[in-house]
């Protein structure tokens, strides 16, 4: 045990006399995979904030090590940001796609004390598990709780039917919408789970179609799914006149409107952030993302990890390139900043991200397919983190 | 005779080096020593009895979930919570086996996979339980016989290896055994050995349910080690995984499982320290390289290799 | 309710077509050759960029993408079967098996290489897309034409293995190779331009599928599952039993998620390890 200690110590000490100039951000990420293309743009936002702001710090050079988890594998994501940690000497653990892999490496950052940062991991307790960690990605009640709230009050509808993919993000937005959604004075014509793997969307739609709902509320991750279900919406007429959608940002994302097509016109989605917004930073920031992703536009994980390094730097600089867990989430808490997605804050309680939410309808814009902002419900904080506060104020 | 053994001990004694050569390598070495253990409980059926399975992790899910329940809702230490998980695993596969021997070629591997897949798929409805694609929350299992799980991963590959040591030697006390035998001679010849009056289908169920145990044991020791567990313990592609270790390894040679580990994870692991988005290749081009070269896995080309030079 | 049972079948035939056309090739070459070839997806996936590429980046026609599709998934594994699986033909299930599956892997690195992860599609032609009135329903167009193409091509591989010379020839093979040599039949040649076949029929539906369920380099491994199901079920080295196969599967995979939504994915595995129990062999299987 003594040998072992020394051996660590030694290693630490050789690794931090180097370290002394270098700042070290050890991210696990899914390269590899079913979520691989998440993690590659979210890698390559936190890049183009290093390619925009230079990569150096409060006297310090920045260096992202990245890792591959592979998958939701909360067994390799620990044992990587172990060896992070262990290894190779990293001040910061951030990334984290899925939120199997982010809580387990919140025990990590727990037990080593090391300052992390979520940079998409969406589930509400994922901000529990470490006291040194800090989010910057958006939460799913954070946005579908709001949007229950303004579809059953400004949004005008009183009766709606969700159709959600069957696993933990797809449970957490149908209760999130549903609660508030009848909170709010609306009621639920009956509710749907696709099976995770699931090709094809018709038989549902066609269902949905049999029970005439005032809206249908959707929520399914990205890549091929979105398309297919805007599809068969399409084939089975779903008249959006007659029959709302309401949907997540990811349902209109950018290629999901592209596949989509004028089948996607009309689509009503509550988001924290759009490539097309005409946010000055915003232009700037996909101009420079970009060149560095080879032409391809950012989305909510780009800007997930754009706004995770800004908040690294921020914190560097608060600390004056001081590295230690408690100074930096005392400096991280109540870090307030302008982003390309809107304003933006870290809460100072929760550490968690208040952002706005931006309620959007589908449109053509100069020809081509947009998002349109019509509504903004401003800085908006995590509800379901609210609730434990309230719930552990109150013992 | 005595040749074998020597490497046998080497083999083991080697085991121990990482704690010495590399010792924040640990943590690694603790999840090869679980799938090294998991591989060999697919080997006593695939190797020795002959059954093809793609749906192996179905067992491996089972124990793992089974420790992780135990440690959240019952009591976290590890020890018999590993024993009660192997057993929960082992009454699946008894469950299962009635089916499963009956079949054989592409139906058998089928039906294992399909069972494996609607399993996966139970775990992930029975969210309320299992914490779905989340995962189990809000367990910790601390230490085992007092020795604390620490960062380096230390007390991890030590229980890892023990476990693995004890029940490679069952396996090896069961391969040389007359049951052993049996099975290799059903593998051979499924249509002979009643004929000699050998049953083999409870053989085979009984190998069946030995392997379903040993996975299970595998499956507890991952989740007590590293405190979670989630749905991909029960994954088409853990069970792919460790068939692609096991053929790698050699299959049918005891020590197959735990060669194919332990090549295949440290080169997956060095290949996407390298290259992180498309490690994939690398390790692609290893199992071309391996079947063109080395048939019946690596194990396998190399005892051809000695008989050539003999 | 009538209304929408037909629409479950209608939907339930075209995905049944579209799994069809992904899994006929393995039927065959796995029947024919005993061969076992996890990369069948591949050459999928092979056939799907391939209408991506001359789509969106050369500007072609989808549908006059579709014969090019066809050639590069034929050629693909072609050029594979000539250089190693040929070197495999008597080596064990399970060596075939890694060779396989290295093989996917190199071929999902290769894909996000020169691709990245990125969903792509490749739009059909609008004419295609309408939605046909049909009484009280809307038949997707886009199903029509994946069920009328799936017929042609069922009514012209049969048309092919039943009525010419070649295809005589490769149901020899099939039968009884040791005869079909000893009878003067270049058996290796009826390998080779069946294994090219069942590649190009292969990439033909990845292209296909792209409109349906999307194209990104994991789907190599996605729908091997699917894959292999229909094939298991079908019947190895049965055309009619993949056809078969995929029919059933199709429509009970809609109609289960119409029906009973609550059970989800679980129905496609169920109805599989029924029917395998029921019938091991397959349900036109021979041996």
């Amino acid at each position: 045990m003594k040998k072992l200690v020394i051996v660590a110590a030694l290693a630490a000490a050789f690794g931090s006399a180097q370290a002394q100039q270098t700042v070290k951000i050890g991210m696990p990420l899914t390269l590899s995979g079913q979520f691989a293309d998440a993690a590659a743009q979210m890698l390559n936002g936190a890049k183009t904030y290093m390619k925009m702001h230079g990569d150096t710090v409060a006297g310090k050079k920045i260096e992202l090590i990245t890792k591959d988890v592979g998958g939701p594998a909360p067994d390799v994501a620990k044992r990587l940001s172990q060896e992070l940690v262990v290894r190779d000497n990293v001040d910061i653990l951030a990334g984290y796609v899925l939120t199997p892999n982010a809580m387990a490496a919140g025990d990590v950052s727990a037990e080593a004390k090391k300052f992390m940062v979520v940079m998409n991991a969406a589930t509400s307790v994922v901000i529990t598990k470490s006291p040194y960690m800090i989010r910057t990605s958006v939460t799913l009640p954070q946005v579908m709780e709001t949007f229950g709230t303004w579809a059953a009050t400004k949004g005008g509808i009183k009766q709606s039917y969700t159709m959600v993919t069957d696993y933990g993000p797809g449970h957490d937005s149908e209760n999130a919408f549903t609660s508030a959604f009848k909170a709010a004075g609306g009621s639920m014509a009956g509710a749907v789970r696709f099976p995770v793997a699931n090709p094809d969307f018709s038989a549902f739609v066609q269902r949905a179609k049999d029970i005439g709902p005032e809206s249908i509320f959707i929520f399914i991750p990205g890549g091929a799914q979105p398309a297919a279900l805007g599809k068969a919406m399409a084939e089975r007429g779903i008249d959006k006149k007659k029959t709302r959608v309401l949907g997540s940002g990811e349902t209109t994302a950018e290629a999901a409107l592209k596949s989509m097509g004028d089948t996607a016109l009309d689509i009503i989605t509550a988001w924290h952030y759009d490539y097309m917004s005409s946010n000055k930073l915003n232009v700037a920031f996909v101009k420079e993302y970009n060149a560095v992703s080879n032409g391809r536009n950012p989305d909510f994980f780009s800007i997930g990890g754009y706004d995770g390094m800004h908040a690294i730097y921020e914190t560097l600089k608060k600390t004056k390139g001081n590295t230690d867990a408690e100074a930096m989430i005392a400096a991280a808490k109540g870090l307030k900043w302008e982003s390309p997605r809107g304003p933006m804050m870290i809460d100072p309680e929760t550490r968690d991200v208040v952002q706005n939410v931006y309620i959007r309808r589908v449109q053509k814009v100069k020809g081509e397919l947009t998002n349109v902002v019509f509504d903004t419900i401003p800085m908006v904080k995590d509800p379901a983190g609210e609730r434990r506060k309230q719930a552990a104020d109150k013992k | 005779m005595a040749n074998a053994r020597r490497f046998e001990v080497a083999f083991w004694l080697c085991t121990l080096l990482p704690f010495v050569l590399a010792p924040s390598y640990l943590s690694l070495a603790s999840q090869i020593a679980i799938t090294a253990l998991f591989a060999l409980s697919l080997d006593l059926i695939l190797g020795y009895a002959g059954i093809v399975s793609l749906g192996h992790a179905a067992f491996f899910g089972v124990g793992a979930y089974a420790a992780g329940l135990i440690a959240k809702n019952y009591w976290s230490e590890p020890l018999s919570a590993l024993l009660v998980s192997g057993f929960a695993a082992g009454v699946l596969g008894y469950a299962l086996s009635h089916i499963i021997v009956r079949f054989r070629h592409l139906a058998l591997i089928m039906l294992t996979m399909g069972f494996g897949l609607l399993l996966h798929e139970a775990f992930n409805s029975a969210s309320a339980i299992t914490g779905g694609a989340d995962g189990l929350q809000g367990f910790r299992v601390p230490d085992v016989l007092g020795f604390k799980f620490d960062m380096f991963g230390r007390t991890a590959y030590a229980y890892s290896l023990a476990v693995l040591f004890v029940c490679f030697l069952i396996c090896r006390r069961i391969i040389h055994s007359p049951f052993g035998l049996a099975l290799r001679g059903i593998r051979e010849n499924a249509t002979r050995m009643p004929a000699i009056g050998a049953p083999s289908l409870s053989h085979l169920r009984k190998a069946y349910t030995i392997a379903a145990l040993m996975a299970g044991v595998a499956g507890a020791l991952l989740t007590q080690t590293t405190s979670t567990v989630s749905l991909d313990v029960l994954s088409f592609g853990r069970s792919a995984d460790v068939l692609v270790i096991l053929i790698l390894g050699g299959a049918g040679r005891l020590y197959g499982g735990l060669i194919g580990a332990v090549i295949y994870m440290v080169a997956r692991d060095q290949f996407s320290g390298m290259n992180p988005q498309y490690w994939y290749f690398w390790i692609g081009l290893l199992l071309v390289a391996v079947v063109m070269f080395l048939p019946n896995g690596i194990l396998g080309g190399l005892s051809a290799l000695d008989k050539k030079r003999q | 309710m009538l209304t929408s049972a037909v629409g479950v079948l209608f939907d339930g035939f075209a995905y049944g077509m579209l799994l069809f056309l992904l899994s006929v090739g393995l039927s065959v070459t796995l029947g024919m050759m005993n061969f076992v070839n996890l990369a069948h997806c591949s050459f999928a996936m092979v056939g799907g960029y391939a209408t991506v590429t001359l789509v969106n980046r050369f500007g072609w026609p989808f549908l006059a993408t579709l014969p090019m599709a066809f050639f590069a998934g034929a050629i693909i594994s072609l050029v594979l079967e000539r250089t190693l699986f040929k070197r495999l033909y008597r080596a064990t299930d399970l060596d075939q098996c890694l060779l396989t599956i290295g093989i996917v892997f190199i071929s999902i690195a290769a894909f996000a290489w020169f691709y990245t992860t990125e969903q792509q599609s490749a739009r059909p032609p609008e004419w295609l897309r309408q939605s046909i009135p049909v009484g009280n329903l809307n038949l997707a167009g886009y199903r029509l034409f994946l069920i009328v193409f799936g017929l042609a091509v069922t009514f012209l591989l049969f048309f092919f293995i039943e009525k010419t010379r070649f295809g005589a020839q490769v149901r020899a093979a099939v039968d009884n190779q040791r005869m079909a040599r000893g009878l003067g039949i270049d058996v290796d040649r009826a390998f080779m331009l069946t294994f090219a076949l069942g590649g190009g029929l292969a990439g033909l539906g990845g292209a296909l599928a792209i409109e349906v369920v999307g194209l990104d380099p994991t789907f190599a491994l996605a729908y091997l599952v699917y894959v292999l199901i229909v094939v298991a079920v079908g019947g190895l080295g049965s055309i009619g039993g993949s056809f078969a196969a995929a029919v059933v599967l199709g429509i009970s995979d809609m109609a289960g998620k119409y029906y009973f939504p609550w059970l989800g994915a679980f129905l496609i595995y169920l109805v599989m390890v029924a029917l395998l129990m029921w019938r091991p062999l397959g349900l036109f299987g021979k041996r």
